[in-house]
């Protein structure tokens, strides 16, 4: 009998002993998904000597129900069923080593509504499984029936925007530098000063938590002074994101309930809680009327690397369905990793209704999301006003834009940051609307707009020629049609 | 002060020609433009009065523009805006809005303390006009 087929006599296919993970019925070609099936791609680096193929039945059955070796107590299960199946095996182009396996997976493999227990099997054992050299998760499809099992964003960009009655821009916002040693007084001055000069939001960093030189409980009451000072200062309404970030969920609702009784309007969390802390931040913020923000603290320690890992589309869309408002997700022209068209991809999947495949942006899957609300993204990390026409042209409205440097490192101070970074904003998105193009006249725009407003000519004069252009890391390898295996 | 609500606060005010530039901006995208006035401008105050049902069928950025100078004429002390509706699923919400009169003097907020338990404190925010005259009557001509 071939190792490569599939083995159907069961006395022969449970008999004790070892087989291939294809003889045990982990490789399907003619396999058709189901609508209501998980799908997930791997990059799959099979070891010299393994046969691609049985990689891939191998990543499906130790993903799913296999071990090491036969067990006859599969026979008491209904074990084709809850078997995934690999379906399909396409080489990456341009790397010979490597593969783009489809796998399929049983909805009742699932627990509803549960990002601990999907990632549990998509990302568990088999990431450390021998045979693969390497193995990366680049896309997942989760079917209608189980995305209407997450309650996904407690607010979502819709009511965010009409809560903080702010329409038709990008919002704009900055993280307080230094993150770290500021005592909370000196910290909720530079709060005050960046909203009162024009942004929106000003943020804690991801290591902000109660450290010696700054309690958290000093750190939420000077901010607030500062947010309320700026509010009304403005006649607008204004935010800062506070990190309540902490060693137990007791704490971390300690310190969110403390954020409301302030009467702050949103909260933060760090990726590293992990996904069960997430979801239940989610919770509270939706019982709440907070908006949760999510810094992605940790995330290129498995994403920034094509060849194992797993893709920040993937940790986008389940961040999506555990529920945050916010999310860090790149900039492109900024300081972090991130290709333009990857970047894009991440968009999509945060503010779409429904994905169409789309291999240029990386989703490898269709995905509706079935009006589940959705997530606001967070351009953060190394932007300036002289790039706004790049950034309004890239995202749109519907995205945070944080200049923490950009507006805190301004020659004329804080205040005068912030009024060039919304100056700028303001000046490109009237000009968009008047059907300007943006690429091509976003420069002289902001001259213009220099010309009258001083703490902008400032910026252009301080900043307008840095950029970050270093080559990215995690590129898209996959083409529009790839040919089949 | 001077308030910074909407769009495009931090820039100088539009001219009717920078306005109608906008509108046109919302009608070739569809969404339904509607006027709203108010003498209230606390942050938190959503609704401001309506100068009539967003204008679902007027497709004609001039028309708007009557009807902006009908708003003036009659609340032309006041603050202003346009908001623009996108009625598309799953968006069904403002689009766009940014003020487009506001009073000659714009007096601003003060803030209201309130000392309770702790170093913590309950703030309001209160607006002078408000604060000075019943509705009105809070913004000289």
């Amino acid at each position: 009998m071939s190792d490569a087929t599939p083995i159907s006599d069961p006395s022969e296919r449970y008999r004790a002993g070892v087989l291939k993970y294809v003889q045990m019925g982990y490789w399907d070609p003619d396999y058709e998904p189901k609508d209501t099936d998980v799908l997930a791609v791997f990059r799959v680096t099979p070891q010299e000597g393994v046969d691609p193929i049985e990689a891939a039945a191998a990543v499906a059955g130790e993903s799913s129900t296999a071990t090491w070796t036969v067990v006859w107590t599969d026979r008491l299960t209904a074990s084709d069923r809850y078997r995934a199946k690999a379906y399909r095996l396409d080489p990456v182009p341009g790397r010979d080593d490597q593969y783009f396996a489809y796998i399929a997976y049983d909805i009742e493999l699932f627990e509803p509504g549960s990002i601990a227990n999907m990632t549990a099997s998509i990302i568990g054992n088999v990431f450390g499984f021998k045979p693969v050299k390497a193995l990366r998760l680049e896309d997942m499809r989760i079917p209608k029936a189980l995305v209407t099992t997450f309650d996904g964003p407690p607010t979502g960009i819709i009511v965010e925007r009409e809560r903080l009655d702010k329409f038709g821009r990008p919002l704009l916002g900055a993280t307080i530098k230094p993150k770290l040693g500021l005592s909370g007084k000196n910290y909720g001055r530079v709060v005050y000063e960046a909203l009162r000069g024009g942004l929106d939001f000003t943020k804690d960093d991801e290591n902000i938590n109660s450290q010696s030189f700054q309690h958290w409980r000093d750190r939420f009451l000077y901010c607030m002074e500062g947010v309320n000072r700026a509010q009304a200062a403005s006649g607008e309404v204004k935010g800062h994101y506070l990190n309540i970030t902490a060693a137990t969920m007791e704490e971390m609702y300690e310190r969110a309930e403390f954020a409301k009784e302030l009467g702050s309007n949103i909260v933060m969390i760090d990726l590293v809680i992990g996904w069960t802390a997430i979801q239940s931040m989610s919770k509270w913020a939706s019982k709440n009327d907070m908006l949760l923000h999510m810094h992605r603290a940790g995330h290129s320690t498995y994403t920034r690397q094509k060849d194992h890992g797993v893709s920040f589309r993937v940790i986008c869309k389940w961040l999506r369905l555990a529920g945050v408002d916010h999310l860090h997700a790149g900039t492109v022209v900024g300081k972090l990793e991130g290709d333009k068209n990857s970047v894009l991809g991440f968009y999509d999947v945060l503010r779409e209704s429904h994905n169409d495949q789309n291999m240029e942006h990386g989703l490898f899957f269709e995905q509706d999301w079935v009006g589940l609300r959705k997530t606001l993204p967070v351009a953060s990390g190394g932007i300036h006003a002289g790039q706004m026409h790049q950034l309004l042209d890239l995202f749109g409205d519907d995205v945070v834009l944080q200049f923490g440097g950009g507006t805190i490192g301004h020659p004329e101070g804080v205040a005068a940051g912030a009024t060039a970074n919304r100056v700028a904003l303001e000046a490109m998105v009237k000009a968009r609307n008047e059907g300007k193009d943006l690429l091509a006249e976003g420069p002289t725009i902001l001259k213009n707009a220099a010309q009258w407003c001083k703490p902008l000519r400032a910026a252009l004069d301080t900043w307008g020629e840095v950029s970050f252009d270093y080559a990215s890391t995690d590129t898209l390898d996959a083409v529009p049609t790839p040919t089949s295996y | 002060m001077r308030i910074t609500q909407g769009a495009f606060s931090f820039l100088p005010d539009l001219t009717d020609d920078e306005i109608r530039a906008q509108l046109e901006y919302c009608l070739d995208n569809k969404w339904a433009v509607a006027i709203e006035y108010t003498d209230d401008p606390h942050p938190r105050n959503t609704f401001w009065e309506m100068w009539g049902a967003p204008m679902f069928d007027l497709h004609d950025a001039a028309g708007i523009m009557g009807e902006l100078k009908e708003c003036r004429a009659e609340h032309g002390t006041e603050y202003i805006r346009v908001n623009a509706f996108d009625s598309t699923f799953g968006v069904e919400t403002i689009v766009l809005s940014f003020i487009v009169n506001r009073p000659a003097a714009e007096p601003g907020f003060r803030i209201d303390r309130t000392e309770t338990a702790g170093r913590t404190q309950r703030y309001s925010i209160v607006s002078y006009a408000v604060d000075r005259q019943p509705t009105g009557e809070r913004y000289d001509a």
